[in-house]
């Protein structure tokens, strides 16, 4: 028997992983030291906050095992900062594995934290966040206090959310990192793709491959779906200009512009996280460790 | 917090609308739900937990074919004619 040998274990959907420690700083036992544990469908997010301050922060994959994950996310942020897990005064647990953080002291709903969070990065004029996770899509509206005021989830498809980039990097061999710039590569927009269920669209994008549209078409066309799919969440819970991406997505640029698009509003500019420290990404995770210093301050106080 | 229970897809939109600030947990929509899709549940609100009525997880991502035998869209079902707050409501347009 003979087989045609193995070429390349390129895994285009694999995402790089990153931690940040916001060095300037030194933590001492006076400060409340908060940990916010956000352990999503993809990705899992700690982050240590020093008061209202963001410390450190870690991203990692969430692997099969959600409280390993949870645990490993939580290491990594306090890696060399001789932080031990006894020096956290409160740690909440967020997201969709959140019951499954063994270490946390309270788990909270990560719609609530994803608010706080946002209200955090961006400042009280926010009023309308869009969190595009691994597997759901959650159009958030709050006051500005980031108190959420109305929100819906949909978690009933994976279309358009980072699980359903990580099928389209694979099958169009594109690095999951650039499938943004890739989308906008198009002299003309293509018309969005007919149907958005990743399975079959999927099967669609083939067709049109057949057909012979460039890569960068279908991935544009795809986006396109995606995108006026979100607005049409984001208008249902209530959109003001104040708008923000949140989540893995917030990343993609494709996607980004399309919603500012299809929406006719451009989202408030993403603060440069490589300077300033504050990830889009781990909106949801700052969101819990501020939840932790207020419900520890709570507890103190009774 | 309002929250909608629910989803849209390509043949409409089809959410369960529960207002937590305005219900009080009295279980009056869980006990008139004919498909038992209404549970209590226990949500942060200000820094207190409160227990408010919820779709149950498994009945969210069926809200489509679980609640048209109460004709959502006619503002008359059981679980919104139940409640004495105004605090649950459907949005409900097929196309």
């Amino acid at each position: 028997m003979k087989e045609t040998p193995k070429k390349d274990d390129v895994e285009y959907w694999r995402w790089q992983e990153y931690r940040r420690v916001l060095s300037d700083k030194k933590w001492n036992n006076k400060d409340i030291i908060t940990a916010g544990v956000d352990v999503g469908s993809v990705g899992s997010k700690a982050v240590i906050m020093l008061d209202d301050e963001v410390y450190s922060w870690g991203i990692m994959r969430t692997g099969s095992n959600s409280p390993e994950s949870a645990k490993k996310a939580l290491s990594w942020a306090m890696e060399g900062t001789g932080l031990r897990l006894n020096d956290l005064k409160y740690i909440v647990g967020t997201g969709y594995g959140r019951v499954n953080v063994p270490m946390a002291n309270k788990a909270i709903t990560e719609i609530a934290c994803h608010a706080k969070g946002a209200n955090y990065i961006w400042g009280p004029s926010v009023r309308t966040v869009l969190d595009v996770g691994g597997q759901d899509i959650k159009a958030i509206h709050c006051d500005e206090t980031g108190r959420v005021t109305s929100f819906l989830m949909n978690d009933k498809c994976a279309a358009g959310t980072g699980r359903g980039m990580e099928v389209f990097a694979d099958l169009l061999k594109i690095p999951i990192e650039e499938i943004g710039e890739f989308s906008l590569k198009v002299d003309e927009e293509p018309p969005p793709v007919s149907c958005t269920c990743v399975a079959f669209a999927k099967t669609e994008a083939m067709g049109f491959l057949r057909k012979g549209w460039s890569k960068e078409k279908v991935l544009a066309a795809y986006t396109h779906a995606m995108a006026i799919r979100m607005g049409n969440l984001v208008k249902r819970v209530g959109l003001e200009r104040e708008f923000v991406i949140t989540g893995g997505q917030s990343k993609n640029i494709g996607i980004v512009t399309r919603i500012e698009k299809a929406l006719g509003v451009k989202c408030l500019p993403m603060p440069n996280w490589r300077e300033s420290g504050l990830d889009p990404m781990v909106a949801g995770a700052i969101g819990a460790a501020l939840f932790a210093k207020a419900l520890y301050e709570k507890a103190q106080k009774s | 917090m309002i929250t909608h229970y629910g989803y849209s897809n390509g043949s409409g939109e089809y959410y369960i609308v529960i207002d937590a600030e305005k219900c009080i947990g009295c279980t009056k929509c869980v006990v008139q739900c004919p498909q038992s899709a209404l549970e209590l549940v226990t949500l942060l609100i200000d820094l207190e937990d409160k227990t408010v009525a919820a779709v149950t997880e498994q009945h969210r991502r069926a809200i489509k074919y679980t609640c048209s035998p109460c004709k959502p869209e006619s503002g008359k079902a059981p679980c919104v004619l139940a409640c004495a707050e105004k605090a649950i409501w459907c949005v409900w347009n097929p196309r």
